[in-house]
């Protein structure tokens, strides 16, 4: 029971924080700064790490904690703060029209998929979703534990891709350190 | 709990949506990227859920590719604003017809 509570709590922090996210510095006279949008993923991040754990995906939390939370957002800080922005207020949205017609689109978008998933438009295929269902998980972590769970198939199955994700951030290290050098003329 | 998750990975997904789309400062749009990511993500460990462990493991490799993304990224943003001065993306119209 608590478990659910605690859903609807992280839940409702996530989506609202979400909301501030796209809207976060837009009130005219309060500036225009990023960082409050900035603020709110991260508040939305640590939300969604806490269903992460609701829904027994431990070592997946942490990591969205220390990578997600931690370091890419406080890179994005770095870049807020660098390029010394949201000093003066300066518009930054769309028009009224224009963002009430985007606003109905993606809000369709979420509504078709929130039908497929939850209303009658899913059908038969997602009956798997059921409770009873988690038990095959329940016992493998059970067994492995939270982060032998997810080691085994990662080192084994998925060698290949977990090396090329080395390659990866290599190749994004030296990008991301080219791209943003100054020139020296 | 599990529908419900995926019902808010839905709502999530559509906010970051909007965000990209009516927002015009590059770095909010590319936050409102890494929601979506993470709507994504919350879908994948939903499913993980009852159908095996495979599905942490694709949300593992994704979280590094986010990471990958946003260093770079944030060096062409940095990039742009030495040119224009700006991050508003309406400033950037040398491709535009």
């Amino acid at each position: 029971m608590v478990e659910t509570v605690l859903f609807w709590i992280f839940g409702a922090v996530a989506l609202g924080s979400a909301f501030g996210v796209v809207m976060g510095g837009t009130l005219p006279g309060k500036g225009g700064s990023p960082v409050a949008s900035l603020l709110f993923m991260v508040s939305t991040l640590a939300s969604v790490a806490g269903i992460y754990v609701l829904l027994e995906a431990h070592f997946l939390a942490a990591i969205q904690v220390m990578v997600y939370a931690g370091a890419i957002m406080v890179l994005f800080l770095f870049v807020i703060m660098l390029l010394n922005l949201g000093h003066e207020y300066q518009r930054d949205m769309k028009g009224w029209m224009a963002s009430l017609m985007l606003f109905l689109v993606s809000g369709a978008l979420g509504g078709i998929l929130a039908y497929r998933f939850a209303g009658p438009g899913g059908g038969a295929e997602l009956d798997f979703l059921a409770e009873a269902n988690t038990a095959a998980m329940d016992a493998a972590l059970a067994e492995q534990g939270a982060v032998g769970v997810i080691a085994e198939p990662l080192y084994t199955t998925y060698v290949v891709p977990f090396e090329l994700t080395g390659i990866l951030l290599l190749v994004a290290i030296v990008g991301a350190l080219a791209l943003a050098k100054r020139r020296v003329a | 709990m599990l529908t419900q998750a995926l019902v808010l990975s839905a709502l999530l997904f559509a906010l970051g949506t909007f965000g990209v789309l009516v927002r015009r400062n590059a770095i909010i749009m590319f936050l409102c990227i890494e929601l979506q990511l993470n709507a994504v993500n919350l879908a994948l460990v939903v499913f993980s859920r009852v159908a095996g462990i495979d599905g942490q493991v694709f949300v593992f490799f994704v979280m590094t590719v986010a990471a990958a993304e946003a260093a770079v990224g944030l060096a062409i943003i940095i990039s742009i604003f030495r040119h224009y001065e700006t991050v508003n993306v309406n400033s950037f119209n040398l491709l535009k017809w």
